[in-house]
């Protein structure tokens, strides 16, 4: 605790503004004004390097670089949605030093409540079809996913139960359950509109509505550099200089509108536009019709979750105590924080966006079965990890977590596009999580 | 000058600002206080003294909130008080800088200083920007040095992370103060700085207990020190009345040579 030695050391990177390694004059004063994180940096290089080389490799063996395509972007946000929602909850089940096992069974079990409230029990009572079927059927899933969270906090903050015990209890208990309740069977076909929140053609928002997604992004990203300014402004803190903040601003809305034309210039397969034309009443004109797909609905609940989970880490209290217990939990008990209620509230948190995650991953299958987020788990701590959550407890972040998610599922989906088989995959998976654990553990120790 | 204030507000019979009576707690078969009675008057600084395990820290815990006594009772300003948590202790506007510090690691200053106690704007939101603030005007009174505030607390030097504990003890109004080893991890120009804040705090009216290994500095800072032993209170002595020795003989032999000198 008294190392005198290295204080002016310390003292003199801090003069400088940030942390992290400095080379490269330009570089550091780039990542100095504009006060970005290294770490991310890296990891967005990182995604950048396997996007690149999955499709340069495609481009090799196969002659046809499958990857950076329009069509497998589009694919790849909305297979991250189910495990980047379930991410954003492990991220604090890990800051706080527990961890979860049981996230893909509760995914399963919801999946199956859910499938049977709106497929065997509601269409009972309120005929098939009813609009408010796939409301209540949600609703059910979400409550059964929090009660489930919460019961698994309270034997672990109250039981006095180690979190990897209840959890893998859990882990064995819902899968099993999952099953019992529908004897094993597979339930088919869900609500139409519940569906739609799986994705798909008619499950995204199309080329207006992203538009005005993006628009909103931009206006929200100027905002918030606005914002951070007046507060600094205010205060008399030091200021980004303007060329900074230009640059951020320009970089923000440049990765936003990307975004918008990347999912606009994918379009509706032209057997589904047909059935549509026909459905609808439209003639096809001489060149085709073209209708974009825009974002996926999965992806706009998967973004709503990680802004409001963000805001809830760095701007509530709750989301202070959750890094304060990770830091020190004694010091966050003396502080007089209920580290056990926090537990509780913390699992349910989990256990609601395993629910949510049943949703999109049930609607996007068409069906709820049994064995539906199996393996979940893993990906979703993997996610966590890689996003530079530490097991030590007390680092992490959301945005940080999602990154991780889009790691993690890049890889699995350039290893299907060049034709690995399914062992090779868990090889490559597994290597690289430890892999990125340790470049972590390396990079810590250097910024320290 | 102070010194004589808070002698003759005791002289005086005046209310004590905290009156232990009677505590005592055990975990599991050990007997941690046994029966230990302790007051302490407005500016007044009272040293606790003894071996490791004496019960010093034991005691201090349960007038913080985190432990709870099974016997005895607390009075603050002559009512009785019911402290059950940390919360209720700073109710009582009793406020801990504990030994290890009590900072958690990968916080900033001011998250640390305001914690559990966050300033948070009309829409209930952390006031990040408001708390950095009255952080930097605090921490420029008590460590004119300090620059580090966007940064973790473990990125901070001993004495850097002392002013924060100390700050946010400050910071809160505190009415009764409770040192615990404020010194033991410092360099000589830190420690100063913590025994000028001392007497400023007592001139200002603040109760202070204080623990410490150091007899010598106990002598200088204290009014009166209160000596511990296996979870009993050896004895209570003014300062001027007792030499170092005096003390010493107390915590080792687990006697108060003084009042033996003197025939019942």
């Amino acid at each position: 605790m008294t190392d005198h030695t290295g204080d002016t050391a310390r003292d003199n990177v801090a003069a400088h503004g940030g942390q992290g390694p400095r080379r490269g004059n330009l570089f550091a004063r780039f990542i100095g004004a504009t006060e970005l994180d290294t770490r991310l940096l890296g990891m967005v290089g990182a995604l950048a390097l396997i996007w690149v080389g999955f499709h340069v490799y495609g481009e090799l063996a196969n002659g046809f670089g499958a990857f950076l395509t329009p069509r497998n972007l589009w694919n790849l946000t909305v297979q991250t949605s189910s495990i980047g929602i379930m991410a954003c909850g492990m991220v604090l089940v890990i800051i706080t030093r527990n961890i979860d096992l049981s996230v893909g069974s509760i995914l399963g079990f919801c999946a199956i409540v859910m499938g049977v409230v709106q497929v065997n029990i509601l269409p009972q009572y309120l005929g098939l079809g009813h609009p408010l079927i796939w409301i209540v059927a949600i609703i059910c899933g979400l409550l059964v996913g929090t009660a489930i969270g919460a019961f698994h906090g309270a034997l672990i903050a109250y039981g006095g139960i180690p979190a990897f015990i209840v959890t893998l209890g859990g882990l064995l208990v819902w899968r099993g359950a999952a099953f019992l309740v529908a004897r094993g069977e597979t339930i088919s076909p869900v609500d139409p509109t519940f569906s739609l929140l799986g994705g798909g053609p008619y499950g995204s928002i199309g080329a207006a509505g992203s538009w005005i997604v993006g628009i909103l992004g931009c206006l929200a990203v100027l905002a918030l550099i606005a914002f951070g300014r007046r507060q600094r402004v205010r205060f008399h803190f030091p200021l980004r200089p303007v060329w900074a903040e230009a640059v951020l601003a320009a970089l923000g809305c440049a990765l936003v509108i990307g975004a918008v034309l990347l999912v606009n210039a994918y379009h509706w397969p032209r057997g589904i536009v047909n059935r549509y034309a026909e459905a609808e009443g439209i003639t096809i004109p001489e060149g085709g019709l073209e209708i974009s797909h825009g974002f996926a609905i999965p992806v706009l609940i998967l973004l709503a979750v990680a802004i409001v989970m963000s805001v809830v880490m760095r701007m509530t209290r709750f989301g202070r105590y959750v890094y304060a217990i990770g830091g020190n939990p004694e010091a966050a008990e003396l502080a007089g924080i209920d580290s056990r209620m926090m537990t509780v509230k913390i699992f349910a948190i989990m256990g609601f966006l395993a629910g949510l995650s049943a949703v999109v991953a049930s609607a996007r299958l068409n069906s709820a079965t049994n064995a539906l987020g199996e393996l979940d788990e893993l990906f979703v701590i993997a996610a966590a990890v890689i996003g530079g959550t530490s097991l030590a407890g007390g680092v992490g972040t959301i945005y940080g977590a999602i990154l991780g998610a889009l790691v993690m599922q890049s890889l699995q989906t350039g290893m299907v596009l060049v034709g690995f088989d399914a062992a090779m995959q868990r090889v490559v998976v597994g290597g690289v999580l430890v892999l990125a654990v340790w470049l972590d553990i390396l990079y810590r120790r250097r910024s320290k | 000058m102070t010194r004589t204030q808070s002698q003759t507000s005791r002289q005086a019979g005046g209310t004590p600002l905290v009156e232990l009576r009677d505590i005592s707690i055990a975990f599991g078969g050990v007997q941690a206080v046994d029966r230990v009675s302790l007051d302490l008057y407005p500016g007044e600084v009272v040293g606790l003294l003894g071996h490791n395990g004496a019960g010093k820290s034991t005691l201090i815990k349960i007038l913080s909130g985190a432990y709870r006594k099974d016997s005895g009772e607390i009075l603050i300003n002559g009512e009785r008080a019911e402290i059950d948590s940390p919360a209720d202790a700073r109710r009582y506007n009793i406020e801990t800088i504990y030994q290890t510090l009590a900072l958690a690691d990968n916080l900033d200053a001011a998250s640390n200083l305001f914690l559990g106690r966050e300033l948070t704007t009309p829409l209930g939101f952390v006031d990040d920007a408001r708390m950095e603030a009255e952080t930097r005007k605090i921490l420029a009174r008590l460590n004119p040095n300090f620059r580090k505030f966007s940064e973790p607390v473990s990125a901070l030097s001993g004495g850097q992370r002392q002013s924060v504990a100390i700050a946010r003890a400050v910071y809160f109004n505190a009415k009764i103060l409770i040192m615990d080893e404020p010194t033991a991890a410092l360099g000589v120009h830190e420690t100063k700085m913590v025994a000028d804040l001392i007497q400023e705090l007592k001139a200002q009216g603040l109760g202070i207990f204080l623990i410490s290994h150091d007899t010598r500095e106990m002598m200088e800072l204290c009014d009166r020190v209160s000596v511990m032993k296996n979870g009993q209170m050896i004895g209570t002595e003014r300062v001027e009345d007792v030499t170092e020795d005096d003390i010493l003989s107390m915590i080792i032999m687990g006697r108060n040579p003084k009042r033996e000198a003197v025939p019942a």
